[in-house]
């Protein structure tokens, strides 16, 4: 088991943590709105046909339209929390 | 792959060639099977081909990355690299559920069935900016590890290895009864039969290797299932649209199949109480439920422990991220198809079932006839003559197909899809070989983490702290042994409907992880007494409304104060209490799904499926109160917290090698 390297949360950490619980809140919110938020409306949503693809929208939003979202959610998380941890000096080395 | 030493920056340099070839290998092969069958080798050699061939890669595959070393055994070395990590997951994700069920539920309930699309994807979100790359860091070889660590000890871990057992345990059983419905339709054993030779495919993959065999097998058995299921579908949307991308192209077929509804309804082939249109939503689960059931699946995802272990194999928590992105990535391109499955099926069987004279209808349906999953006017759908005698039988019956004469088993819409889009039978033994490479797969999983947990937490950590390397990995596998069995044996009893037993497993996983893992990491205040009631109150909570729900449902209505839910079509209660609890039977334990009371009573409407939901906000409160009334934590464990939080450094616990 390794020893903690300081007892105390240094002021860099602190600011780390608070750049990256802000990140957290940001995609916890799309994920929200496009897991959620989004299908609630999907009576008034299903009105509307997608052109050409003749979908209705609601229903495309869910069989395609959130998951797509999530997909990009990830790769996107991904980059900024690893910029983060780069800003910081608390990222890995490659 | 390697052996169990050297070689090992080559061996992952060399992953992409490897896999290539492996796919390029099993391309060739299906188009050597598909010549063997133009020279006429009959179907039944070729279903045994297809599956003998497949199990045999997973079984090398297994016998050749065995290994004798504890952190190979439980977490690959951790040198998984994060593309591949992915895949790995998405096979360990994907179940039989996903690639035989889930299109045949998008059939049944229309947008409703969305509600298991959603959940099973918006899930890893929460993995990735949540837990795993936190317990990535943390260094836990298992979920309990990270639950004993943070705390305070046995007590946490017993009650983190329960969860994990039962929630596990469930879901493994779903996956073996898979096993056995797909080897018993095409190869033609028997069910119980099947099921067990399901098992030993099972464990060749596992019990040597590990966590490292189980993570090189995932791979292939990803390639092969996304193979055989995107396969029919490319073919029949080229032959039907001309494009090969079935996900873009059945818009269109959703637009016929609400024209043709409206078109049944005029004519008199449906009636509007039967007929339950496609895009229409809520008319299969309540709003409540709806959501319910995706909230449960997410969250499920998030606290499913062999999902979050498949994070502790990558090299660094950067890399834990990326995997992430890339297994919700490899799981999308099954599930964003899935409704086209369905899609395409429902406009077959409206159009050219449906409406059609008894005598004219397609002759794909007969197959799946035989062997009772398709009926028409009550009986099997086997011939012509027996259903133009079935339905001759029926009052009134004018000999043309009526939507509420049909009747079909979910289980039928991907695997009958080759035969609707007029394909050889090479395609129908590619889709059975993806269906059992989902079904293993997820079992092997599964296996691996109820063994682990059994190994590492219980005997090397509460039993016996100083026993050697060998013996507790022999332990590990005399354990998975004993696992696997009863899992088969549970199995083979037919406990029910897979896609609840699935839910259920995610409801517990939810109830009993979540609040925990959450607040151990982003709460330093979380006490030890804090999580452990927090745990017992959330995960005893899901755990009652569960059984007395299914088990006890009389009791429930009796001394519990639980209503029966509502029909989501009408409004209305599905039973009538007063005179279900007048009924002799009503008072039974241990009842059957066949019970009129079982699973459809509760509180609030709640669907027992989405329990989770209940427990979890328990267990958050719990945690919570409980906490700020103790201590704080150490300042020597909240400096442990935040190392957690930090990539850079060594892992928070280390293992001795």
């Amino acid at each position: 088991m390794s020893s903690p390297t300081n007892s105390t949360t240094s002021d860099n950490d602190k600011a780390h943590w608070d750049k990256t619980t802000r990140l957290m809140y940001m995609h916890l919110g799309a994920w929200f709105f496009f897991g959620y938020v989004v299908h609630f409306f999907v009576v008034p949503l299903n009105k509307i046909t997608i052109p050409i693809l003749n979908f209705p929208l609601g229903f495309y939003m869910a069989a395609q339209g959130s998951l797509i979202a999530f997909v990009v959610i990830l790769f996107l998380f991904a980059k900024q929390q690893d910029a983060i941890d780069r800003e910081f000096g608390v990222a890995e080395d490659e | 792959m390697t052996t169990a030493t050297g070689g090992s920056s080559d061996f992952i340099k060399n992953l992409g060639k490897m896999y290539a070839t492996y796919t390029g290998t099993f391309l060739g092969f299906i188009i050597l099977l598909a010549i063997l069958e133009q020279v006429g080798v009959p179907n039944k050699i070729l279903g045994y081909l297809f599956v003998g061939f497949t199990i045999a890669v997973y079984a090398i595959i297994g016998v050749m990355s065995r290994t004798a070393e504890v952190s190979e055994y439980y977490v690959a070395g951790r040198r998984v690299p994060a593309l591949y990590n992915g895949m790995a997951t998405g096979a360990d994700w994907m179940s039989a559920a996903s690639f035989v069920g889930m299109a045949g539920t998008l059939f049944l309930l229309g947008y409703d069935g969305l509600a298991w699309v959603l959940g099973w994807t918006g899930g890893f979100v929460l993995v990735s900016i949540l837990i795993g790359p936190y317990l990535r860091k943390f260094g836990a070889y298992t979920v309990p590890d990270f639950m004993a660590f943070r705390f305070g000890g046995n007590t946490a871990r017993m009650v983190a290895v329960i969860v994990l057992v039962c929630c596990s345990f469930t879901y493994v059983t779903a996956q073996i009864f898979g096993t056995g419905i797909i080897a018993s339709r095409f190869l033609g054993m028997q069910f119980e039969v099947a099921v067990f030779a399901g098992l030993a495919g099972i464990l060749l993959c596992s019990m040597l290797g590990g966590m490292r065999a189980v993570t090189w097998t995932q791979i292939a058995q990803y390639i092969v299932l996304i193979i055989a299921y995107l396969t029919p579908i490319i073919i029949l949307s080229t032959k039907k649209y001309g494009i090969p991308i079935p996900e873009l192209t059945y818009g269109n077929a959703i637009a016929d199949i609400t024209a043709r509804e409206q078109q049944m309804l005029a004519t008199g082939l449906a009636t509007a109480a039967g007929l339950k249109p496609h895009i229409q939503p809520f008319i299969n689960y309540t709003p409540l439920n709806f959501f319910g059931i995706v909230i449960c699946m997410m969250i499920g995802t998030a606290s499913l422990p062999h999902i979050l272990m498949r994070y502790f194999t990558t090299p660094t928590v950067r890399e834990a991220r990326q995997s992430v992105a890339w297994s919700l990535l490899f799981i999308f391109l099954l599930y964003f198809s899935a409704p086209a499955y369905a899609a395409f099926s429902k406009l077959e069987v409206y159009t050219n079932i449906i409406g059609r004279d008894l005598t004219e209808v397609r002759p794909w349906m007969f197959t799946w006839g035989e062997l009772g999953l398709i009926q028409i006017c009550g009986k099997n759908a086997a011939s012509i003559d027996a259903i133009v005698a079935a339905c001759k039988a029926i009052a009134g019956h004018t000999g043309v197909v009526r939507l509420q004469d049909f009747v079909i088993n979910t289980d039928v819409i991907v695997l009958s899809t080759p035969e609707i889009a007029g394909l050889p039978y090479v395609i129908s033994g590619l889709v059975a070989a993806g269906g059992l490479a989902a079904a293993l797969s997820t079992a092997d999983g599964l296996l691996l983490a109820i063994a682990n947990a059994l190994s590492h937490d219980i005997y090397y950590k509460m039993v016996d702290p100083s026993a050697p390397t060998v013996r507790r990995l022999l332990v590990a596998r005399v354990l998975l042994l004993i696992v696997a069995v009863a899992a088969a044996y549970t199995a083979s009893t037919r406990p029910g409907d897979i896609l609840a037993m699935v839910g259920w497993a995610f409801s517990l996983a939810m109830a009993g992880n979540f609040p925990a893992l959450i607040m151990g990491v982003w709460w330093k205040r979380t006490t030890a007494v804090g999580a452990v009631s927090g745990m017992i109150a959330g995960f005893g909570l899901c755990v009652f409304y569960l059984v007395v729900t299914r088990y006890f449902p009389g009791a429930g209505v009796a001394y519990f104060g639980m209503s029966s839910l509502t029909n989501p079509a009408t409004g209305l209660p599905l039973v009538d209490l007063a005179k279900a609890m007048a009924a002799p039977n009503a008072m039974d334990s241990w009842v059957l799904v066949s019970h009129p009371l079982a699973s459809k009573v509760g509180w609030f409407g709640l669907n027992n499926i989405a329990a989770g939901l209940l427990g979890m906000p328990v267990g958050f409160l719990v945690i919570y109160v409980v906490s700020l009334m103790g201590k704080e934590p150490s300042k020597e464990m909240q400096a442990y917290v935040d190392e957690i939080r930090k990539p850079r450094g060594r892992t928070v616990l280390e293992e001795k090698a």
